[in-house]
């Protein structure tokens, strides 16, 4: 039974470059952990404190209520899939899957035994004898896996594994990863910066942003229920419509459109509105409720059109929405919209958090 | 018809003239190449074919460039005349062991300056540059001082010590820059698949940095095997000298003679281990001096 527990983590540079401020969370047994935010958000920095590469500067590292966080990387029967794979280059593919376990002095016909054992799910058999360098990315990265794998520890980590891989083989792995994690029961930490990756992957996903952790959900509640501004903005593609509308009375004036605010103790001037471009849908009838606008850009997606559309504006500049529609000639055309309500996101103007807590 | 045969001779008489110009591009580079190789390697060639003249061939005029009376005398009297396997094995103990000496020290300190990054390891770094560019004649003096001192005079260690002293900023600034461009991962999984710090340079980062360990080490024992004024001025005990202190030294039966051949074998021998080496490090040394060149 291992399970991985960060506490208040936080990792100082130097006094400007903080970049992972107070960092609690946790990670049983059998779950996949995605930690997903953009470039600099410190999700690497706590892959790396939990492989001991980094020694956090104040909080603790706890695998299976051991507290860790001063013990050497090898010690923490930890293992990890690097974004460079790092393979020994002087060392063929069966030593390297070796390497780690003969260190550990596990007995010879057990190391065997694992060997052939993972070789045989990661179809490794027939590259055993090369050497990484006259091996195809995608080989690499599988050897890479293979040799976290045959370590069977406690907590494995995996630092942006897919991102030297071309597209197409991307979707293969991914679809491989998704097989062996269900396989093993140790916790896994999965960092990326590939929102896709971490929906598809993972059972929970952490949102970061700037050494805060902003939203730790299972994938689809961050899609469905983000809790601030920038979980709704970084998850989902094409990007959340999000926009600043003026309240008035119950509701908030999205040009001639009328919305109707949620139940809040107070209402502020200001509110932010969002809704998904793909929960944007054509009114069949023209009435009030409805956003009217005027296509000036179509995107083709291939399924879709991304289709993106000025409302008119009374107070100032016309608005700008974008809304996922079937493939169609739209560009010029005037189209009017149904907002559905359930749809909607509200955030606050100041904090940028749901003001909508609904379970 | 008539064009398609037309056609056919212009083909046939363009094809020659490509052929020529190329042919002539091909002569100027084999003759540039002939033309470097005779300018690096008559010196030596010269030498080796003295070595095998006869004594009348040497100071005969008009020169003989080819000799056709070969001898192996010169050799024979340079072994049985003077101890010179002890001379050989002299510069071998201390080039051999100034060599090692320079790779175990300066190791270690290129990797911490690549991977430490200590405070003030650029002013190290600078002040290392530095010592690269004194000339090491202006040392002999201070030198000589130092090892009246010690009482290091006609022992190896007079030597062993400066050869290794002079040699070490060239190695760690060449290996810091082999360290450098290691990737960082490479380590970081070592350590976590339960490396020691020891274990992971001595298992993982040393097998892969052995281009450049050869590379610098044979730049080091060339240096070693070759240095004269320190070599001269510390040891004068007969059976301490080193090579080349003791090819000069050869001398004739009388003041008038001054016994070519004999020199010029000295000097053969005296080259052979350091073109052996070299063959047989050759690739490690092409790898060495091209590492990090291309992304591999």
């Amino acid at each position: 039974m291992s399970r991985l527990e960060l506490k208040n983590l936080n990792k100082t540079f130097t006094p400007k470059v903080i970049p992972v401020k107070d960092i609690s969370l946790s990670v049983e047994d059998g779950d996949v952990l995605s930690l997903l935010g953009p470039s600099g958000c410190g999700k690497s920095t706590i892959l790396r404190m939990i492989a001991g590469l980094e020694q956090p500067t104040r909080g603790q590292v706890l695998i299976g209520d051991r507290d860790v966080t001063f013990k050497r990387p090898g010690d923490r029967n930890i293992a990890m899939v690097f974004q460079s794979y790092a393979l020994y280059p002087h060392l063929n593919v069966r030593e390297n899957l070796r390497a780690g376990l003969k260190l550990k002095k596990v007995p010879t016909d057990e190391i065997e035994k694992r060997i052939a054992e993972v070789s045989h799910i990661l179809g490794l058999d027939d590259l055993m004898q090369r050497k990484p360098g006259q091996l195809s990315g995608g080989q690499r990265q599988r050897v890479a896996v293979g040799r976290a794998l045959v370590r069977r520890s406690d907590v494995f980590l995996l630092d942006e594994p897919l991102s030297n891989l071309d597209a197409l083989l991307r979707e293969h792995v991914r679809a491989d990863l998704k097989q062996i994690f269900s396989t093993q029961k140790a916790p896994v930490v999965y960092v990326t910066h590939d929102q896709t990756e971490a929906m598809t992957l993972s059972t929970q996903v952490a949102v970061l942003n700037n050494g805060y952790l902003q939203q730790l959900d299972a994938p689809e509640r961050i899609y469905d229920r983000p809790a601030n501004q920038f979980v709704a903005g970084f998850v989902g593609s094409p990007q959340m419509n999000l926009l600043t509308l003026p309240c008035q009375g119950n509701d908030a004036l999205l040009g001639d459109c009328k919305l109707r605010l949620p139940d809040l103790p107070t209402v502020p001037p200001q509110i932010v509105f969002g809704v998904r471009p793909e929960h944007l849908h054509r009114a069949e009838t023209d009435n009030a409720a409805t956003l009217k606008g005027k296509v000036f850009l179509v995107e083709n997606l291939g399924m879709h059109n991304l289709v993106s559309f000025k409302v008119p504006n009374a107070q100032g500049d016309p608005i700008v929405l974008r809304s996922l529609l079937p493939p169609e000639l739209w560009l010029n055309r005037e189209l009017a919209f149904t907002i559905p309500p359930d749809e909607i996101h509200w955030f606050d103007v100041e904090s940028g958090d749901s003001l909508v807590r609904r379970s | 018809m008539a064009a398609t045969i037309d056609s056919n001779r212009t083909t046939k008489t363009r094809v020659p003239d490509r052929r020529q110009s190329l042919s002539v591009g091909k002569i100027l580079f084999w003759m540039a190449v002939v033309a470097i190789a005779i300018f690096c390697l008559a010196p030596m060639l010269w030498q080796v074919l003295t070595s095998f003249k006869v004594n009348e061939d040497i100071a005969a005029v008009p020169n003989v460039y080819f000799p056709t009376r070969l001898t192996l005398n010169h050799y024979i009297e340079l072994f049985s005349r003077r101890p010179f396997m002890r001379y050989i094995l002299n510069s071998a103990i201390v080039s051999l062991i100034s060599t090692i000496a320079c790779l175990t020290i300066g190791s270690p300190a290129a990797y911490a300056l690549a991977r430490l990054r200590p405070f003030g390891g650029q002013i190290a770094q600078a002040a290392i540059l530095l010592i690269t560019l004194f000339p090491g004649i202006l040392l002999l003096q201070g030198l000589l001082e130092i090892v009246q001192f010690f009482h290091l005079g006609n022992n190896y260690l007079a030597l062993i010590i400066p050869y290794t002293a002079i040699n070490l900023p060239l190695t760690i600034l060449v290996m810091r820059s082999f360290f450098e461009q290691l990737p960082k991962d490479l380590e970081d999984a070592a350590k976590v698949d339960g490396y020691s710090i020891w274990q992971m340079l001595i298992q993982i980062v040393m097998p892969l940095t052995l281009p450049a360990l050869v590379t610098t080490g044979i730049l080091t024992f060339i240096f070693a095997w070759n240095e004269y004024i320190f070599a001269l001025t510390f040891l004068t005990e007969e059976s301490m000298k080193t090579i080349p202190v003791a090819s000069a030294q050869i001398g004739g039966s009388s003041v008038f003679e001054i016994p070519y051949g004999p020199i010029a074998a000295a000097t053969v021998i005296g080259t052979i281990p350091l073109v052996i080496l070299v063959l047989f490090f050759q690739r490690q040394i092409v790898q060495g001096l091209t590492a990090g060149a291309v992304k591999g």
